[in-house]
């Protein structure tokens, strides 16, 4: 058993001998259009049944609604008014002017002065941003797992082992994300004209199997990019080197915090969060909470010590009433 | 310090997704606490002389017990790999230990049970040269059940608490109190419904602790935990239940003290128990489904907690961070 909780290295946590450098993606949402190529060539790549009946969830142009387990890439839409924006570019500033201790350039600029007039349309925005596991340095999914379906990989990612998982779905309760989930019978209407077509697919995979993004370990092993990040057209998903990962996304905060974007901020870059850090490393335009992500994400399994010892104490109780209640002997 | 933002949300979308748990798994809950308590009952009979309350909680447990298991493995997205939940034991999967807590449990429940059912049906099982072995073993098999019955009556509370279903795992310090309360006062309500008087005295003080504990716990529970994850325990079909689990355990605990020596106050103070401990054990699951099914569960007690930790001056812990 590794570390629960606090900055460590996941692979070496899991007791991986070699050297293997933990890979990740930065999601960068600032350049993110919103084409959703990610989420389709992700469906590709992994053979993801489709996820849901086609209809319009109403929400901006999200019809995807969220992660699941067949989708493991989810472009977020939020459309805000000026006010929203101005409240965001506040609470970002405010995350700067808490001066976070780091490691290295560069510095926090001081941001009192910095010129806030709105590069862009100041009426209103949309932020875009594609979603995915976040591979947590403390996976909660990993921790809860009874059959070791779950695993932790060579490259720090964490992954399901289709033919061990017996779909018990404490990983679905276990994720502080809310990413992964049990793949349902996925029976899925279809158009009468197209009924002789969709006979012919595959039957729905790993039903009721516990699923989400592998950060594609079938291409890692060779070496390869995830389908995601190959096939984003503007590189607001990028794949490499964790440590890398987060230094790109230092970098790209600070660039915009130099143009007046003091919305800007990072999600998942501090190793001393509730998780440890993540793996999937985001930079955001406005409270996480607004793109669906948990503000102050916190591992189950860190307080677990904690949870075992009260449990010991209530045994204890437990016994001990049981004693009381027999005392006086025979009847 | 940042002020405080007014609750958003994408969409009003679940921000954590509820376990795909159906109502098999609280049926569990409550069936491992009657399994758990029978065994302590049944030991006690077997120490102290009592051979009725012994044999029929021996029978108890191994009925609890067996259909609890039947639950679980009904409601796994592959119940045909049920016993990939042993191919390894890990401390940090509280399914995991749980899984090999019930398995020592019910071999030990299992041969005592075997044993009374021999023994009533007049030796007539086909166990030949096994029957003596089964008669030597039969009292070690009672106390290891009962050395497993504590574990199994907790762990539950460990595996619901270990989520990031925000009720349940606001309620971590507490719900190992409330569910091995409900086991006592549970198991002891099974035997004053299938044993005489006589031999329940032990039960009906089981039944009165249990009681004490169990509300004791759940106020305890209820003042100390997030003020907004508790919300989901007094709403909706949760609330209600919960409400009346409290009213059936105080009515089954004053029947117990003031009538627990008339067989027919006995036995209704017994299902008044019961169903208590199994309102109990819905309303606890239930309040953690709906906690998830809400994004304001788990957004505002977060942002509450980094609120509180900022305006304390630790600023370093945040997952959001502005460098």
């Amino acid at each position: 058993m590794g570390q629960l909780s606090g900055p460590t290295d996941p692979t070496a946590d899991a007791h991986w001998e070699h050297n293997h450098p933990r890979k990740g993606f930065f999601t960068d949402t600032s350049i993110c259009i919103g084409c959703k190529a990610c989420e389709v060539a992700c469906k590709e790549w992994n053979h993801n049944p489709q996820d849901g009946n086609l209809e319009l969830l109403g929400s901006s142009y999200d019809n995807t609604g969220s992660l699941g387990a067949s989708t493991w890439r989810h472009v977020a839409f939020i459309e805000q008014g000026q006010e929203r924006i101005a409240e965001a570019r506040e609470s970002g500033r405010a995350l700067v002017s808490l001066g976070m201790p780091r490691i290295g350039p560069p510095a926090a600029p001081d941001l009192a002065e910095a010129d806030t007039t709105p590069p862009d349309t100041a009426d209103f925005r949309w932020l875009m941003s594609s979603d995915v596991c976040k591979h947590c340095t403390h996976a909660g999914c990993l921790d809860v797992c009874p059959t070791g379906a779950l695993f932790r990989t060579e490259f720090g990612t964490v992954v399901v082992q289709d033919d061990v998982c017996n779909g018990c779905g404490t990983c679905v309760a276990g994720c502080p994300f809310g990413v992964i989930e049990r793949r349902s019978n996925g029976t899925i209407k279809v158009a009468t004209s197209r009924e002789d077509q969709h006979d012919n697919h595959p039957a729905v995979p790993n039903v009721g199997i516990a699923q989400k993004c592998t950060l594609c370990y079938d291409r890692l092993v060779d070496d390869q990019t995830p389908a995601c990040a190959k096939a984003c057209p503007t590189t607001s998903i990028k794949f490499g080197d964790h440590d890398d990962m987060v230094e790109t996304a230092r970098e790209r905060v600070a660039n915009l915090h130099a143009q007046g974007m003091t919305e800007a901020r990072l999600y998942g870059a501090n190793e001393n969060d509730g998780v440890g850090g993540i793996g999937s490393v985001f930079l955001l335009l406005d409270e996480p909470e607004v793109y669906g992500l948990p503000p102050d994400p916190r591992v189950p399994t860190a307080d677990l010590p904690r949870m075992y010892q009260r449990a010991g104490l209530a045994v204890a109780g437990m016994a001990a009433a049981a004693a009381l209640a027999f005392l006086g002997g025979r009847a | 310090m940042v002020p405080e933002a007014e609750f958003t949300s994408y969409y009003g979308r679940p921000v954590v997704k509820p376990a795909p748990w159906g109502d098999d798994v609280a049926i569990y809950l409550f069936l491992g606490g009657v399994a758990a308590g029978s065994a302590l009952l049944g030991l006690g009979g077997q120490l102290t002389g009592r051979p009725t309350l012994r044999r029929n909680a021996r029978l108890g447990a191994l009925a609890a017990v067996s259909a609890g298991a039947v639950a679980l493995v009904k409601d796994l997205g592959r119940p045909e790999r049920f016993l990939h939940m042993l191919r390894t034991f890990k401390v940090t999967s509280p399914m995991s230990v749980g899984s090999w807590i019930l398995s020592a449990f019910s071999a030990g429940a299992g041969v005592a049970a075997v044993a009374e059912i021999d023994r009533m049906t007049g030796s007539r099982l086909p166990l030949g040269p096994l029957r003596k072995v089964l008669q030597a073993v039969e009292g070690p098999a009672g106390v290891e059940a009962a050395v497993f019955a504590g574990p199994l009556a907790a762990y539950t509370a460990v595996l619901l608490g270990d989520t990031a279903t925000p009720t349940w795992n606001a309620a971590h310090e507490e719900l190992p109190f409330v569910f091995v309360s409900s086991a006592c006062l549970a198991s002891a309500g099974l035997a004053m419904v299938t044993t005489p008087v006589r031999e329940t005295g032990p039960a009906r003080k089981l039944a009165v602790l249990g009681v004490l504990g169990d509300v004791a716990a759940m106020k305890v529970m209820e003042y100390r935990m997030d003020p907004i994850a508790a919300e989901p325990l007094h709403q909706g079909k949760a609330g209600a239940m919960l409400k009346w689990s409290e009213r059936l355990a105080v009515a089954g605990g004053l029947g117990t003290l003031l009538g627990g020596r008339n067989r027919v106050v006995a036995a209704a103070s017994g299902v008044a128990l019961l169903a208590a401990s199994a309102l109990t054990r819905f309303g606890v699951f239930e309040a953690g489904l709906a906690s998830a099914r809400d994004p304001r569960y788990t957004i505002e007690p977060q942002k509450n907690r980094l609120a509180a930790r900022r305006a304390a001056g630790v600023t370093d812990d945040a997952i959001t961070t502005g460098s």
